[in-house]
């Protein structure tokens, strides 16, 4: 649980790839909690710091934030290539896993077996979501500012239904100004 | 001539991908808009039931729009709808990522990422509640919720323990 202050690995390319593949295979929920947790918790290439600004670049660039942050974590490591295994990567197995669904779901989607699963699974994907968020804060440890304009995100997007788009860029500069404020200080 | 079909794709959800600032879901009403009521390819629970399948689907959450592609158009119109919603923003993501390298160690650059960071956990978290509200019909798949958060936020094993446990639980009692 500790920051530990070992260097950090560096991926081969094809570490990048096939880690990428596996972040989207195993993505239930989103690929963002999934991503954190392989990217920092198991292989450690990135820090939580590094990951979460990553991830918030990502979303203020138009195109689906997971995508942006795979480009952005790809060109990183190894330029062009990386920027193009890592989203390949994370798009193709799910895309294959997809397309198999979309055949057999209009045979099989209806039955009760299949649809308890779907909720089961689906609840504890919404927990793992939840939880990275917790222990992400928890990692961070934000300034007061910083924390509130998270649990302001939080409200906005998760509860009162706000347009993404309205959150992000109606947040953004109160975010940038807090992390002004918060950099000034010793 | 199901080029026009293709065509009506690659333009609609290209053109969405351009405004679809906060991830690929926060467009999900224009993608109605473009499916159910422009060109009807659908119904509104058709549309529905596919967001709730690529949902409970591994992967990033943009390729409910290969769904609606495969729909409309099969495989070749899957690929249509994913590229259509990917290519043209990744080309930005990648001119982006090359000049954050460049600028890199800029205070203002610094103060930018850092002040992004609350926003992006903060939805994060919102994305669970969402989720969430998805299964939470009755006490149980709430539970599951919560005791998978716990799990998720208090130990470092890996979450694929409690899709497993959600699995089986879902299976014996619901």
């Amino acid at each position: 649980m500790t920051d530990d202050p070992q260097p950090r690995p560096v991926p081969t390319l094809g570490d990048l790839f096939l880690t990428y593949g596996k972040i989207g295979l195993i993505g239930f929920g989103g690929i963002n909690a999934w991503a954190r947790r392989v990217l920092v918790e198991e292989k450690r290439w990135l820090s939580d710091q590094d990951y979460a600004e990553t991830l918030g670049l990502g979303q203020v660039l138009p195109g689906p934030n997971a995508l942006n942050a795979a480009i952005m974590i790809g060109d990183r490591f190894h330029g062009t290539a990386g920027a193009i295994a890592a989203p390949v990567a994370m798009f193709g197995g799910p895309l294959i896993l997809l397309a198999g669904l979309a055949m057999l779901y209009d045979a099989y989607g209806d039955l009760p077996t299949m649809r308890a699963v779907l909720i089961g699974v689906g609840a504890a994907a919404a927990g793992m979501v939840l939880g990275t968020a917790a222990k992400m804060t928890e990692k961070l440890k934000p300034p007061p500012p910083l924390l509130a304009i998270g649990l302001i995100a939080l409200v906005a997007a998760g509860i009162l239904r706000v347009p993404l788009p309205v959150t992000v860029l109606g947040l953004a500069p109160f975010g940038i100004w807090a992390a002004w404020w918060a950099m000034r200080k010793p | 001539m199901t080029w026009v079909i293709f065509w009506q794709l690659a333009l609609g959800f290209g053109a969405i991908s351009l405004v679809s600032i906060g991830g690929g879901i926060a467009v999900l009403p224009e993608m109605h808009r473009l499916v159910v009521e422009v060109h009807g390819w659908m119904d509104s629970g058709d549309f529905a039931r596919r967001f709730a399948l690529a949902q409970a689907a591994p992967g990033p959450n943009v390729l409910v729009v290969g769904l609606f592609g495969w729909h409309v158009g099969g495989v070749g119109g899957m690929l249509t709808a994913v590229l259509a919603m990917t290519l043209p923003t990744s080309f930005m993501a990648f001119g982006f990522s090359r000049l954050r390298t460049r600028l890199a160690g800029r205070m203002w650059l610094k103060t930018i990422e850092r002040g992004l960071v609350p926003i992006a956990v903060g939805l994060i978290g919102a994305s669970g509640l969402i989720l969430a509200r998805g299964t939470a019909d009755w006490w149980l798949p709430v539970a599951i919720t919560v005791a998978s958060a716990v799990f998720v936020w208090r130990t470092d094993y890996s979450p694929l323990w409690v899709l497993g446990a959600g699995a089986v639980v879902g299976l014996l009692a619901l």
